[in-house]
């Protein structure tokens, strides 16, 4: 039997029905057409459906719709700031930091959380932030480099010559 | 894979409630959900309802009384990282949860939920049959209080009985001055399940200035969390000396390593060795207050 659930998404209020064995990922792409969390490997492994709730991310394939009733829920979708990409999100297109960019929406949420948490990261806390976030095409160096940016330990377009 | 089985969802606001609705048949219990949701998507479990925990506040405690930590059953990973009082009373623990999966994980799971699914490889099982934690179990006959090496039977197989809740866990905590070290071997730093991991505490006693306890245990090496009395036994007596090549040589008797497709068995003992001279020596130099900090990558 389908429940009535309401939460925030990307700062809308919104009300869906949801089938208990739904998860978070299937009513957000399929149920309310958000696409940019992706189903990679659906047990957790690959971090592609990373979504924030509450302010924290999740892997939203092993949440279920019905849980998140009462929340806060955050997909890359609401990241974008007064319609202006947010300062990771233009570093990561500056560092070419995605090449087919299936990673990418769970690396960006990933990094947001990590960098609201830590706001000057070392390369290995970064690296620890990222774990659980696969990425086929790049060998990562360009999506840290583009966190380390961000963060300001890094300059611009520059590489970390720290030890 | 979606979920092809339907169930029905409740969330109790009380703890009565959720054991009531428990105590039917085929309920389960639902925490963090990272491990249900994918059985439930492999058809490991077919429950017809999910009791999830989260309305529950209760469960949500971490606390520092009567020379305990307890720890609620709702307490995720990030939770412990995150705790002040795990971080000043037993920050081995904290240290312990980052080496869990990955952050998205580590802000869902719950530590409780860890034992419950107690896997060969879980990373809270050494711990807690080194410290003698108490598992709180509430059904609706009645509490037990379970100590940790009676709870892991078989590997996804615990002393909890069909009904019954784990409400929280119970870890006593030394008396002495202490410090302790937690090293898991994986195949790649960061998200990875243990080939093998080492848990080693080492606590002033107060039978004299020289005297100290050890608390040993090893885990991925055997169907359950193995405690390591002959080794503890051995370097109770060693007292400041600790004789590194006859100790390694009482290893092999305290652990029972399989090869999988993770490790193999000898490659496992071995680390096994490697592991608790460095776990050693890392517990004994926080206790002198020499040793790395918490959480540093020592493997
Ligand atoms: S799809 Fe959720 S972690 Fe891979
Ligand atoms: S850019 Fe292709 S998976 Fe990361």
């Amino acid at each position: 039997m389908k429940k009535r659930i309401r939460f925030v998404l990307n700062g809308e209020k919104r009300a869906i029905d949801v089938a208990p064995q739904e998860t978070l990922l299937e009513a957000l792409r399929d149920g309310l057409g958000v696409k940019s969390p992706k189903c990679g490997c659906d047990r957790g492994d690959c971090g592609t459906c990373t979504v924030m709730i509450d302010g924290r991310t999740v892997r939203s394939c092993l949440v279920l719709g019905v849980e998140v009733d009462g929340a806060v829920v955050t997909t890359l979708e609401g990241v974008m700031e007064n319609g202006e990409l947010s300062p990771l999100q233009q570093a990561f297109l500056d560092r070419n930091a995605f090449q087919c960019g299936f990673c990418a929406p769970g690396m960006i949420m990933s990094a947001t959380e990590l960098l609201a948490r830590n706001e000057q990261p070392t390369r290995e806390e970064v690296q620890e932030g990222l774990a659980g976030n696969l990425c086929r095409c790049t060998g990562y160096s360009p999506i840290i480099d583009a966190v380390l940016e961000t963060a300001g330990v890094v300059p611009k377009g520059g590489r970390d010559e720290r030890p | 894979m979606p979920i092809t089985h339907s169930f029905d969802y409740q969330k109790p606001g009380s703890l009565r409630e959720a054991l009531a609705l428990l105590a039917r048949k085929s309920a389960v219990a639902l925490a963090g959900g990272t491990d249900l949701i994918g059985h439930l998507k492999e058809g490991l479990v077919s429950p017809e309802l999910l009791v999830d925990l989260k309305g529950l506040k209760e469960l949500k405690k971490i606390e520092h009384r009567g020379g305990a930590l307890h720890i609620g059953a709702l307490v995720t990973f990030a939770e412990v990282i995150d705790s002040k009082v795990i971080g000043k009373k037993l920050p081995v623990l904290a240290e312990i949860a980052r080496k869990v999966a990955s952050v998205g994980i580590r802000n869902r799971a719950t530590l409780v939920g860890n034992l419950c699914s107690a896997v060969p490889c879980l990373d809270t099982g050494p711990i807690l049959v080194a410290m003698d934690a108490l598992v709180l179990v509430k059904g609706k006959r009645g509490s037990r209080k379970i100590p940790a090496e009676k709870w892991f039977i078989a590997p996804r197989k615990t002393a909890r009985k069909p009904g019954e809740l784990v409400t929280g866990i119970s870890i006593p905590l030394p008396r002495g001055k202490a410090a302790a070290c937690y090293l898991k071997l994986g195949r790649y730093r960061g998200e990875d399940l243990a080939q093998a991991s080492v848990f080693v505490s080492i606590e002033q006693s107060s039978r004299g200035a020289k005297a100290r306890n050890f608390r040993v245990a090893f885990g991925s090496v055997g169907p359950v969390p193995c405690r390591a009395r002959k080794i503890e036994k051995a370097l109770a007596a060693g007292g400041a000396l600790i004789d590194m090549v006859a100790l390694k040589k009482l290893v092999p008797a305290e652990i029972s390593p399989i090869t999988d497709i993770r490790a193999s068995k000898e490659y496992r003992l071995h680390m096994c060795q490697v592991m608790l001279e460095r776990a050693l020596a890392a517990a004994d130099g926080r206790l002198n207050g020499t040793g790395p900090a918490y959480g540093a990558s020592l493997l």
